[in-house]
């Protein structure tokens, strides 16, 4: 295996030949932001919020799939990056519906933490307020499709780490929507397990445990990450 | 079959098309069939019985006659009229014309002038065959040497030739991209699929797409050629499949195009049936076969990842590259995906050389383009050109103008992806390179001429309606910020909007551009920033 030597924000770095640029970043302390990026199922690189700039290429590249090269200068926190996260970041919070105030997640939530991170304050651009519904069929659990961002995270973990895909994407562009079974409520969707990987999963309000009020919601992210270890490296403990 | 029954067939075909002294053709692509070819076909048919003619006289359907807007195109062969506009109620007033001459000439179609520049700038390559061969006769097409390149490549070249032939001859992808087909080809070629079980180790399986999802508001190229002469694309597409080592094709068609899908199925089972297509092809070692998959209409299942997901059987969203279809395309394999247009030069460059195919055109860019010229223009239609010529030639000469002595504002090239070409540069030449300089693209190959009535501001309201609509999802900008693009130009045409506004108009295009997934939201805001660049003013007017 094949070690490659690169630059990260001018801080040198060496990483293993297949990792990625977000790999790399994460084991020598340097923080790129994510979100729809989740360790132990497949990335999508929809958010767009981990882009880098990458010396010599005039594309900016998505940290979460690229791999790192020999001699690779990238830099993740540049000015024009900064302004394109936020814009990303405001472009969402415009497009759902998100009252942080009467939100399970308030406070426990990626996308607020990321409106934080990048200095949003409010959205400069204008709130779409669109017509979505709450489906609480489920017994245990209920998705909110107002807070749904779209990341994809709940369908790739049901699907790659629970085997059940519950969930999928229908229709198309600021039309879409994240689909149960077959167009059907999620209570009746009898492939679902009920393991409750789509909450922990789940970076905003969207999906969350009945019960849970305002603030309440907590994820064991751990045990997505304590799974994807005991399949593929046969650890077992935790 | 071997090269002496092919040649067999073709002089079968010559021998029974010159026992009538007169062959009639009749555009039955899907343009002309919209303005009632159908009847008039069968009329002409009819009139000719009445008139007892059916010794000398062969009615024929065939693909695009070019002069779209005029339909139905009927031309007389071998005399080289060409009628436009022909109503069903007026074949029998052709018929009688045949031998009586046009004294009766109140009954007859107007005749197009075969002098105008339309025609005469024209240089049929692509379309060397549309409007001359009945395309849902295989025969005919073998009568006018189809095949024969195919055997020559399977038994005179090696692979390596073929690949070193279409990369001198300097074709680029026709899809958009002009990216090197040779290049293409010879990265697919070099590439070793993984071992599947029944295959340990081994070469593996690769495979030929062909992408004829067409989507481009405008265009009809593809289209054209599919329904003209399909038999040239199955040709292109084998040699393409030994060039690089596949020996399974899919050709990706979008449902909106019955009549295309209907001609390839023919001219598959047609190439099926003669063992032009399947396994041993002329008793060499080569097979190949073709399928088709037809695509539910989504814009953006013409993205090649898009594209691959959708035979697959998957949501049509495109993923992020690399990897490229070359090294990782469908199920995984390497795939080597070409527009309908690249695979039908495949067959003039390897009759006629690539010395002489690369004499063709200007410095980066080689050969023919076809486009289709619509809008506000006299000439509507189908037109193939040597890449440089000029817009102006294209627009003011071919095209004929704006019709009642209206004025050009812009051409549009690129569809929703592209941008405008104002009048000020129409002496550019058509080639890749200059089309990127001004901000627009080559695209598909859609040309859309606007005159001064057009606004400007509502053409690109127009295409980012068209990208908000057909945008994926899967990315925020694209999905979140063509919304938010289309509000703000909505925000503008209703005089709502303020410099402030304009200045988010702005700087929302660029980070749609420079952040999204795939093509469609990276070009999506260019009819905005080709706008903005040249027409300034219509923008700063509506605050
Ligand atoms: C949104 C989008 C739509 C596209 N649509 C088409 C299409 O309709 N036909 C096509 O040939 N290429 C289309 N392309 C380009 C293809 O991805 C691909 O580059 C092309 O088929 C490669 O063929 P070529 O090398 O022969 O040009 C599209 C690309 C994007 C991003
Ligand atoms: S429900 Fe949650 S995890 Fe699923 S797509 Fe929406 S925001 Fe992402
Ligand atoms: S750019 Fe648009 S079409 Fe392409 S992946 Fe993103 S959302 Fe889908």
């Amino acid at each position: 295996m094949s070690v490659k030597t690169l630059t990260i924000n001018n801080i040198p770095v060496a990483a293993e030949q297949g990792k990625t640029i977000l790999e790399a970043a994460k084991e020598s302390g340097i923080h790129i932001p994510t979100l729809c990026y989740l360790e132990g199922v497949s990335p999508a690189a929809a958010c767009r919020v981990c882009l880098v700039e990458i010396e010599g290429s005039n594309k900016l590249q998505p940290a979460c799939v690229t791999q790192v090269a020999e001699g690779m200068v990238i830099y993740t926190d540049t000015p024009k990056l900064q302004q394109y996260r936020r814009m990303d970041i405001e472009l969402l919070f415009a497009e759902g519906n998100h009252v942080c105030a009467v939100c399970v997640a308030n406070g426990n939530c990626e996308l607020q933490d990321l409106a934080v991170e990048v200095g949003m304050d409010h959205s400069r651009f204008p709130y779409r307020f669109p017509d979505r519904s709450v489906d609480v069929s489920h017994p245990q659990f209920g998705i909110d499709h107002n807070r749904c961002i779209l990341c994809t995270r709940c369908v790739r973990v049901c699907d790659e780490i629970e085997g059940a895909h519950v969930w999928d994407v229908a229709n198309r562009g600021e039309n879409c929507y994240i689909v149960s079974g077959l167009h059907q409520p999620w209570g009746e969707v009898d492939a679902c397990t009920s393991c409750g990987k789509c909450v922990d999963a789940c970076p905003t309000g969207s999906i969350f445990r009945k019960g849970t009020t305002t603030d309440e919601k907590s994820r064991d992210r751990a045990k997505l990450e304590f799974l994807v270890n005991a399949r593929e490296k046969h650890e077992w403990t935790r | 079959m071997d090269l002496e029954e092919l040649l067999e067939i073709g002089q079968q075909e010559r021998d029974r098309q010159q026992q009538k002294k007169t062959r009639i053709r009749c555009c039955t692509a899907a343009g002309c069939l919209s303005s009632g070819a159908e009847t008039v076909k069968n009329n002409l048919e009819i009139a000719v019985i009445e008139a007892g003619l059916e010794d000398s006289v062969e009615v024929c359907g065939v693909g695009c006659l070019r002069f779209c807007g005029r339909g139905t195109l009927v031309e007389i062969d071998p005399n080289g009229i060409l009628y436009e506009e022909v109503l069903p109620d007026q074949a029998s007033g052709i018929i009688s014309a045949l031998s009586e001459g046009d004294k009766n000439r109140e009954e007859l179609p107007r005749q197009s002038d075969r002098n105008h520049p339309f025609f005469a700038l024209q240089m049929p390559l692509v379309l060397e065959n549309s409007g001359k061969i009945n395309p849902e006769r295989i025969e005919e097409y073998i009568a006018v040497g189809g095949y024969q390149r195919l055997h020559h490549v399977l038994m005179e070249m090696t692979s390596a030739e073929v690949i070193e032939e279409i990369s001198k001859s300097g074709l680029r992808g026709r899809g958009g991209g002009g990216y090197p087909t040779g290049l293409k080809w010879a990265t697919v070629a070099k590439m070793r699929s993984p071992p599947t079980p029944l295959n340990k180790g081994g070469v593996g399986q690769k495979y030929v797409i062909c992408n004829a999802d067409e989507g481009d508001p405008g265009a009809f190229m593809d289209r054209s050629v599919l329904e003209s002469d399909p038999h040239r694309i199955l040709e292109g597409m084998a040699i393409a499949g030994y060039a690089i080592g596949a020996n399974y094709g899919y050709i990706y068609v979008r449902a909106e195009y019955p009549l295309a899908i209907k001609r390839l199925e023919k001219a598959i089972q047609q190439a099926k049936k003669y063992e032009l297509l399947g396994s041993q092809i002329f008793d060499s070692p080569f097979d190949f076969k073709i399928d088709i998959r037809v695509g539910a209409g989504a814009f953006v299942c013409g993205e090649e990842t898009a594209l691959i997901g959708s035979i697959e059987g998957k949501r049509g969203n495109p993923r992020p590259r690399p990897p490229y279809p070359a090294e990782s395309g469908l199920w995984g394999c390497p795939t080597l995906i070409n527009n309908v247009e690249t695979f039908a030069n495949i067959v003039p460059i390897i009759r006629e050389g690539s010395d002489w195919y690369s004499s063709i055109g200007t410095e980066t860019s080689k050969g023919t383009k076809v486009f289709a010229l619509t809008g506000k223009v006299s000439n509507t239609g189908l037109i193939e050109v040597p890449m440089g010529t000029t817009v102006r030639q294209i627009v003011a000469e071919m095209g004929g103008g704006v019709p009642d002595g209206g004025k050009v504002k812009a051409v549009q090239t690129g569809g929703p992806s592209g941008g405008c070409i104002p009048a000020e540069f129409f002496d550019t030449p058509v080639d890749y390179e200059s089309l990127l300089k001004l901000g627009t693209m080559m695209g598909s190959g859609g040309a859309i001429v606007m005159d001064e009535e057009t606004n400007m501001v509502e053409i690109a309201r127009f295409y980012m309606e068209f990208c908000r609509g057909e945008s994926c999802g899967k990315c925020v900008p694209c999905r979140a910020g063509t919304v938010q693009l289309y509000a703000l130009l909505s925000k503008l045409l209703n005089r709502q909007a303020n410099q402030s506004d304009l200045e988010q108009l702005e700087a929302l295009s660029y980070m749609v551009k420079e952040t999204s997934l795939c093509g469609l939201g990276q070009s999506a805001p260019n009819p905005v920033l080709s706008t903005l660049k040249y027409f300034q003013q219509e923008y700063l007017d509506l605050i």
